[in-house]
């Protein structure tokens, strides 16, 4: 039965279902979400208004900025720094380099989070050991605050951050490297004046996905904060669970997504989605 | 190959980091072989008390099964959603192809506690109409689960398909194969092994999902993420730091065995 079934059809057939299926059961619901942003407890604007006025929520939204930010400059230098071996080292350099950079990438973000409570918290690994040696005799609070919330989420973030940085190191012609060094520019002066600028798109995408992954961040702050360092995905959760809130709980998630959104169009501007991968 | 090696400099600032990746996971094999119930650094004598406790305590092991199950499901729907919506883009190229990828895509790119309210609102709704399929069910977590993977999965085989050579396709339409034929016995053989890693990635991502699951659980269907996060909230159990080890393990071993794979696979 050739011809038959034309390509537009075919096309339609075999897409059919996914798109069906996302509508259903993702488009409709956040359309729903939208709608309690309006309409919970009383219909109006009123929820969005509470955005602007209410205090807690606004230092949830400044404490996830500068937790993002913070977490996106430390991530990505880390990330830099590894990736550079990860590139340019020796096969058994590089080898070791993507060992430590895909084992904590696979797994998952619950056994990560607990393991920095295992080394941070009051009877953990790191307290235990320097009261042992005797270098402090009380505990260090290195947990259930903003300290080990970042150090958390960097440790989450910097596989993510590595792989737009190897894509723009992977692309860069040694040929300028070696010219620079041949006209008698230091290791350092190569690094600083032509490396790294050479590398610049890397550096953007890798910022803009570890910031836009930061501010949805979720699992790591409520296990790392212990419920003290409160960032935007914790409270929409405390809204929605606790203090049943579903109205301003739905309308910090559409601002979220808008705001996201925003970025991503930002991130687009300045680099090609295939430099990302 | 690079001619410009990193400098001493750069090897120790890696170096550094490198251990603060593998910090967390190495700290938690001490941590599972303390002897006291609670969340300790091991003094002297050690224990596999915790890892015992894992096969002895059932809620576990139902945990387990139920997050296989689940992820056994959401990892077929997804994988053939996207397999059939990555040969429609491929083999007829649509208008509006970006657009629609593009919305293919976005549970992937909104952050996960947006997907999970939407999920959360999704499946309380269809609770109203059935018991057994919506908030707190099995088969409703597995569907959450494949929302959230399918993006993953398209993008994995529409990579797959795009180093496809286009000929040998134009070639079988030449000789008269039908749409079926051309997608089944001359398409998809060719990129079997991107179906597999779709499959597989929606697996794992499944097995690990803890952010919309937070969401849509409650009592009845407590997956393995689920039950080790009520253990890290209260008062921390070790027989997470056991299971940690384990799954840290699991992926060591994996991704050793692909290395090895992969190398021989550029060998021949």
């Amino acid at each position: 039965m050739r011809g038959v079934l034309s390509d537009r059809m075919g096309a339609a057939l075999l897409m059919a279902p996914l798109l069906l299926f996302l509508v259903l059961a993702y488009a409709w619901p956040f359309l729903g979400v939208v709608k309690w942003s309006f309409t919970l407890p009383t219909p109006g604007l009123g929820q969005y208004q509470a955005l602007l006025t209410d205090d807690l929520v606004q230092s949830v939204f400044i404490r996830t900025l500068r937790i993002a930010a913070i977490v996106t400059v430390v991530s990505v230098a880390a990330a830099y720094a590894i990736t550079v071996v990860w590139v340019r080292g020796s096969p058994a350099q590089r080898l070791v380099a993507e060992f430590c950079i895909l084992v904590p990438f696979w797994i998952s973000v619950l056994t990560r989070a607990f393991g920095w409570v295992a080394l941070l918290s009051n009877r953990g690994l790191i307290n235990t050991w320097l009261q042992s040696i005797g270098f402090i005799s009380e505990p260090l609070t290195l947990v259930r605050n903003e300290f080990g919330v970042v150090v958390g989420m960097t440790h989450f973030l910097i596989p993510f951050a590595v792989f737009p940085l190897a894509s723009a190191m992977r692309s860069l012609d040694d040929r300028v490297l070696l010219a620079a060094r041949g006209l008698g520019s230091s290791r350092m002066r190569t690094f600083w004046t032509v490396f790294v600028p050479m590398t610049r798109s890397g550096i953007i995408g890798s910022a803009l996905i570890v910031f836009v992954f930061s501010l949805g961040f979720f699992v790591t702050p409520a296990i790392l904060g212990g419920g003290r360092s409160v960032m935007i995905a914790e409270l929409i959760y405390l809204r929605i669970f606790q203090s049943p809130d579903w109205g301003l709980g739905a309308a910090i998630s559409v601002v979220l997504v808008l705001f996201v959104g925003a970025l991503m169009a930002l991130l687009f501007r300045y680099v090609r989605p295939k430099q990302l991968i | 190959m690079p001619t410009y090696r990193p400098g001493p400099v750069s090897l120790i600032l890696a170096a550094l980091v490198a251990l603060f990746l593998l910090m967390p996971l190495l700290a938690v094999i001490p941590v599972s072989l303390t002897p006291s119930r609670m969340l300790a650094m091991p003094t002297g004598e050690l224990s596999l008390r915790h890892y015992r406790s894992l096969i002895e305590d059932p809620r576990w092991l139902q945990s387990i099964l139920l997050s296989i199950r689940i992820g056994v499901v959401s990892s077929a729907i997804s994988t053939v959603l996207a397999l059939c919506f990555s040969l429609g883009v491929w083999m007829f190229q649509p208008r509006f192809t970006a657009a629609l990828v593009g919305f293919v895509l976005l549970p992937m790119v909104v952050p996960p506690v947006v997907s999970a309210i939407t999920l959360y609102f999704l499946l309380t709704s269809i609770s109203g109409f059935s018991s057994f399929f919506g908030y707190d069910t099995w088969l409703g977590v597995a569907m959450a689960h494949s929302v959230m993977t399918v993006p993953f999965a398209t993008v994995l085989i529409l990579v797959s398909l795009s180093q496809l050579d286009r000929r040998i396709d134009l070639a079988a339409r030449g000789l008269g194969a039908t749409v079926w034929e051309r997608a089944t016995r001359v398409i998809m053989p060719n990129i079997k092994f991107g179906i597999v890693t779709a499959a597989l990635l929606s697996f794992v991502l499944s097995w690990e999902e803890i952010g919309v699951t937070l969401f849509i659980t409650s009592v009845n269907a407590i997956t393995l993420p689920r039950l080790m996060w009520m253990g890290l909230r209260d008062n921390i159990d070790p027989a997470i730091a056991a299971l940690s080890v384990i799954l840290i393990i699991i992926t060591v071993l994996v991704l050793a065995v692909r290395s090895v794979v992969t190398r021989q696979h550029a060998g021949h």
